[in-house]
């Protein structure tokens, strides 16, 4: 094993210590590590956005992070989105709803992008949604479905007793 | 895919990097780490040191000073984005950034880091070469300041020597009433530009151009002003005709040719992008806006 360094990290609210080697992305981390396997790698050098996170509220690709970065900042991951455990969050319903996955494993990404966009921008148009997601690829649905649960998702997010 | 083996270091000050570059023996400075990262993940890379400059004070700022926006290296293209004094001083480099990568990208990427790498299709790059801006570096012997004009020395390679970094840049102010605009192509949205075209235009009360900008990237290893263009506009009134064929000059210049386009279809983008950069430039210049409205 190569150079390590101690790191401590809050990961959907949860504190966390260890011990890491410094060549460890972010993403080996919370997948090898935490277990938290919800977070989905699929080219490991930053374009399809699969591995996508909030680091202190604000997306980023955790290929393209180093675990010794996130020492003392917070992550979330897509296992931080939901309230509870048999419960989904309006985002996550709306994307049941609309179709906006098949195969599932551009979802985390396309849910913690939409997570960040959704809270800065409430009322997008079509367009706006497209390029939100630009750097996310999907290869089952041709987006329809995604843009369309983000659109659902956004007015379910304004009336949220409904 | 997974980094080399490297030592990490995460200096807090300015004089601390200078002191790691100094001892260092093949190091690498990491910043926003969306052009490194996946180089050290596929293994272009193999630095034995990894010096984050992401805990080092003071290098993120936007400050105003003496008719230049001065921006700190690690300032993020996201701080650039949502800058009310970007947007309102350096209009350009406000088009330009929602042209780079995307959401997730730009929340990590950084002012200094596009500057230093280099892309030939970088927007950030095109705006400094664009605006006349300089960059500062710092080493051992201290700060100086170099002409973006000359930051490029070759292919990706910025003119700072292995003991010094880029601490910021500052870009000159146009006055406030000039046009603008930043247009390029790519295959799709956030891709890298096959070709961009910065353009920056005033006039006087009598509607002729008094200066004119314009800027090529994706063409050469490092953008080019179209020179040619620039001085076939100057002093000129701006009719279709003229636009139309001042742009033509810009399928006479040095093309890259690569897997992504050949040069004669950069060459052909170059000329048919000027004419429309310098179109939307001049359609925003006061004369020509007031009219619209």
């Amino acid at each position: 094993m190569g150079e390590t360094r101690k790191i401590a990290l809050t990961v959907n609210g949860k504190r966390h210590e260890a011990e890491v080697e410094v060549r460890m992305t972010l993403a080996d981390f919370l997948r090898h590590e935490l277990h938290l396997t919800g977070t989905h790698l699929g080219c490991e050098h930053g374009v399809c956005g699969a591995c996508t996170i909030l680091l202190d509220g604000l997306s980023a690709r955790s290929c393209l992070l180093l675990a010794v970065q996130a020492h003392e900042h917070e992550i979330v991951t897509v296992e931080g989105l939901a309230p509870s455990a048999d419960e989904l969050n309006p985002l996550q319903e709306a994307f049941r709803d609309n179709h906006g996955l098949q195969c599932g494993f551009c979802t985390p990404g396309m849910l913690i992008t939409l997570t960040e966009f959704l809270r800065e921008n409430p009322n997008p148009s079509e367009q706006e949604v497209r390029v939100a997601i630009s750097g996310n690829l999907c290869r089952c649905t041709g987006y329809q479905g995604i843009v369309l649960a983000a659109l659902d998702a956004a007015k379910r997010l304004q009336r949220p007793s409904s | 895919m997974k980094p080399p083996p490297f030592s990490y270091h995460d200096p807090t000050s300015i004089g601390d990097v200078v002191g790691l570059l100094g001892r260092l023996e093949n190091a690498k400075l990491l910043a926003g780490g969306q052009s490194l990262m996946p180089m050290l993940n596929m293994r272009f890379v193999l630095p034995d040191h990894v010096i984050d400059l992401n805990r080092v004070d003071g290098l993120s700022f936007i400050r105003e000073a003496n008719g230049t926006l001065e921006i700190g290296a690690m300032t993020r293209q996201r701080e650039l984005e949502f800058s009310d004094v970007v947007r309102r001083r350096c209009p350009l480099m406000y088009d330009a950034i929602r042209h780079i990568g995307h959401r997730q990208t730009r929340n990590r990427g950084t002012l200094g880091g596009s500057l230093c790498h280099l892309d030939p299709s970088a927007e950030l790059v095109a705006v400094a070469a664009a605006l006349d801006a300089k960059v500062t570096v710092t080493g051992a012997k201290g700060e100086r300041r170099i002409d973006f004009a000359s930051f490029p020395v070759a292919y990706m390679t910025p003119a700072i020597e292995p003991d010094e970094l880029l601490t910021s840049a500052q870009f000159p102010f146009w006055p406030e009433r000039h046009g603008h605009a930043f247009v390029e192509f790519s295959r799709r949205h956030g891709d890298f530009a096959i070709v961009s075209v910065a353009a920056l235009l005033t006039e006087d009360g009598a509607g002729k151009v008094t200066r004119a900008a314009v800027t090529i990237g994706g063409v050469g290893v490092a953008p080019v002003r179209a020179k040619e263009v620039e001085q076939a506009l100057t002093g000129q009134k701006l009719d279709d005709k003229l636009l139309r064929e001042a742009c033509e000059s810009c399928r006479k210049l040095d093309a890259i040719d690569d897997v992504h386009a050949p040069s004669s279809y950069r060459q052909h983008l170059a000329a048919v992008l000027s004419r429309r950069a310098l179109e939307q430039a001049r359609s925003r210049l006061p004369s020509r806006a007031t009219k619209a409205q």
